[in-house]
């Protein structure tokens, strides 16, 4: 086997399948989105080129702005959830009655289809027959919040069900990484009188961190892209309110026929997510040094 | 393991990407029609009729099918149904990858218009000539013609009335509106007592629009939205300000189902079919959903009836007998299907088949010519084909006859109307700026 692992051919022979994959289906399109944005290009007739027009729009364009503050918020309201996550998991993993079940429990959210979910929710929400409201009223509040049909709360509201989809996903992979803590580790640290509180700040906490930064980089960069739940429950409205980098490049390509601009979005939106994603790395590294 | 294997190896997985890789774009070229293993033509055909949602449409389409693949034992066709959201998504996707249907359904106006300038969608005027001649209903085929040659048969033709609950009207002693007065009136009346006046569904901003282009037809006269698409108007016109504004008085008054900036039309339909709101309007499509469907309750059936938009006093459209509505979707024949002549034989049968049966069998209005006599239907298919004959003026919806980029414009303005995060002279400025901009451009 070793002998096999050292022959360079047959590196090349395991990496290259995959490697060719990546390069057609991920890198050469992403490379002619950026190329497509210098189109002038309905997606059915002829391409025309017409330099950075595209480009220069976009940075103007006080909508893509707008959108992209939306995204960042859904990635800061994705961080914060972690810490509930965190906490969810601390208790799961610590040794209760019916952690098993509640682990069940979180992780079925995760295998609904985003669709399902979105007509759930969008019940749910509805601002006369709905869940909530239905419970408000009953409790004799009178003017209800209209939820998605409002503008100033619709973007937070329909971060819940976002942030509630993926909650079983992280809290399984956090529960995951505490239960790989050395149990010796936490026996010593109770022996030198720590309590639980002690222990899971000063002890799980700092040897899961690695799990934690990368979960805390998936949740950026899955905010800043996201879509689904977004596109099926207000389309992005009322009134862009509740619009997102994708659902916007979405609505210029698929909507208005303008896939030059949708696609100088869709890059905008890769550099956006390659700076943030560089920005978390470089700023949870200098924690670590410090 | 040796170089030289290992080598061979490489190379043996480079062929079969290319394989792969060929493979997909000799498909893309095929464009679905397939002579197979059997020796038959497959014929690919797509529509927005699922089951569930549509199955009058559904049902009607799948047994004009078994007519034509008995008729022609060498011609099967392969039916791909989606939902209609689903469909404009796909559609595009694959006219972008050179992969339309055989035979597939399309909106008029905007929605065809790239396709048929840019060489997906095949001339169908031969056809036209010899199968249609004088069948269509005037205007049309027409609003699939473009620079001069028609690109699709029209299947559906769709007028808009206020549908109402006619035991709520009756509840609270109110009759049909005559003027938009009366319809404030109505309401008023039915706010004050908890009900509903009208349900509409304007996050999809199509639903809600056809309100803004009823008030835009009565106050600034039947042909103002048709002259803005066309250029003679402006937007900013105070007529069309002026029907803006009063969507916002509506608003304000509390005539729309609150929250209505959230509700797909099949959300908001869902409060009329509830009964929990007395108005809905909405287009002839929904017929069979209040005379014949098995899907809702003959009770509920019997409660709805139906009146004209009612003219506005003072304005310059004075006729009700003036609609908003327009052809809905057409059969399309692809340039690229290999083959094209039994394509445009399919989409001719079906077409025609559909004008003959639809009315009675599955209570659609075809884009043909029905006589009303002798029909054995609902009353209220008989009532509507005769105002259809009798309609001065139908006005093709503005979001159609628009082009997708002021059409999606149109509809998020809209939704941002009636949320009122826009005022009545930026709706119509914000419309302005995009119709110069798109005709500088022209």
């Amino acid at each position: 086997m070793k002998n096999v692992m050292s022959n360079k051919t047959v590196i090349a022979l395991y990496v290259l399948p995959a490697l060719f994959l990546v390069l057609f289906l991920i890198y050469i399109p992403m490379i002619l989105t950026g190329y497509y944005g210098l189109m002038k290009w309905d997606g059915v007739g002829e391409m025309k080129f017409i330099g950075l027009d595209n480009y220069i729009k976009l940075v103007q364009d006080k909508l893509f702005w707008e959108s992209t503050w939306h995204s960042i918020l859904l990635g800061l309201f994705s961080v914060l959830s972690l810490i509930g996550y965190l906490i969810v998991s601390l208790v799961l993993a610590s040794k209760i009655k019916g952690a098993n079940i509640f682990r069940k429990i979180y992780i079925i959210p995760m295998l609904l289809s985003s669709v399902a979910i979105a007509q759930l929710w969008i019940k749910i929400f509805d601002p006369m027959n709905g869940l909530i409201n239905s419970f408000l009223t009953s409790i004799g509040v009178e003017n209800v919040p209209l939820w998605l049909a409002d503008p100033e709360i619709a973007l937070y509201a329909i971060f819940i069900p976002i942030v509630w989809q993926y909650a079983g996903f992280y809290i399984i992979i956090i529960y995951a990484a505490l239960v790989n803590v050395p149990e010796e580790l936490i026996e010593a640290a109770r022996i030198d009188g720590a309590n639980a509180f002690q222990i899971a700040y000063k002890i799980k906490v700092p040897l899961i961190s690695g799990v934690l930064k990368v979960l805390v980089i998936l949740a950026i960069v899955g905010s800043l892209k996201y879509f689904d739940l977004i596109y099926v429950m207000t389309g992005g409205g009322p009134g862009h309110a509740t619009e997102v980098m994708a659902s916007y490049m979405y609505k210029e390509a698929f909507g208005k026929y303008n896939f030059g601009y949708g696609s100088a979005i869709g890059f905008g939106l890769l550099v956006i997510s390659m700076v943030a994603t560089w920005t978390i790395q470089k700023l949870m590294k200098t924690k670590e040094d410090n | 393991m040796s170089k030289k294997k290992a080598l061979s190896i490489i190379t043996l997985f480079v062929l079969i990407i290319g394989l792969v890789l060929s493979g997909c774009s000799s498909s893309n070229e095929s464009n679905g029609g397939k002579k197979s293993g059997d020796g038959k033509i497959h014929l690919k055909f797509m529509h927005d009729w699922p089951q569930g949602s549509s199955s009058a449409y559904f049902n009607l389409v799948k047994e004009i099918i078994k007519d034509y693949e008995a008729e022609n034992k060498d011609v099967v066709i392969d039916v791909e149904v989606l939902n209609p959201d689903q469909y404009r998504d796909k559609i595009k996707v694959l006219a972008a990858s050179n992969e339309l249907p055989d035979v597939g359904l399309t909106w008029s106006n905007g929605f065809a218009e790239p396709y048929a300038k840019g060489g997906q969608f095949a001339p169908l005027d031969d056809i036209i000539k010899k199968d249609f001649q004088d069948q269509f209903v005037p205007g049309t085929v027409e609003s699939y013609s473009f620079d001069g040659k028609s690109y699709a048969l029209p299947m559906e033709m769709n007028i808009t009335y206020v549908f109402y609950n006619k035991e709520i009207f009756k509840k609270y002693n109110l009759e049909e509106p005559k003027t938009f007065a009366d319809l404030k009136k109505i309401g008023e009346t039915l706010s004050k007592n908890g009900i509903i006046p009208a349900t509409v569904g304007s996050k999809d901003g199509w639903p809600a629009s056809m309100w803004f282009m009823y008030l835009a037809d009565r106050i600034g006269g039947p042909t103002i939205l048709t002259d803005v698409i066309q250029g003679k108007v402006k937007m900013t016109d105070p007529d069309i300000v002026k029907a803006a504004e009063e969507i916002q008085n509506l608003v304000d008054s509390g005539f729309f189902v609150k929250g209505n900036t959230a509700f797909s039309n099949d959300d908001a339909k869902g409060y009329f079919l509830n009964e929990q709101a007395a108005m809905f309007l909405t287009a002839t499509w929904e017929l069979p959903n209040f005379t014949t469907s098995p899907d809702t309750s003959q009770e509920f059936k019997d409660k709805v009836g139906y009146f004209k938009f009612p003219i506005v006093e003072g304005g310059k459209g004075t006729d009700s007998n003036s609609y908003v509505g327009g052809p809905g979707l057409g059969a399309f024949v692809a340039e690229k299907s290999q083959h094209k002549d039994q394509a445009k034989d399919f989409a001719a049968y079906l077409v025609k088949e559909w004008g003959k049966r639809s009315v009675e069998s599955a209570g659609i209005l075809p884009a043909t010519k029905v006589n009303t006599e002798g029909l054995d239907v609902h009353p209220m298919y008989i009532d509507v084909l005769n105002d259809i004959n009798n309609a001065t003026n139908v006005t093709t919806w503005f979001d159609t006859q628009a082009t997708p980029n002021v059409s999606e414009l149109h509809h998020d303005l809209i939704t941002a109307l009636y949320g009122k995060q826009v005022t009545p002279e930026e709706f119509a400025k914000q419309h302005d700026n995009a119709l110069a901009e798109e005709a500088a451009e022209k």
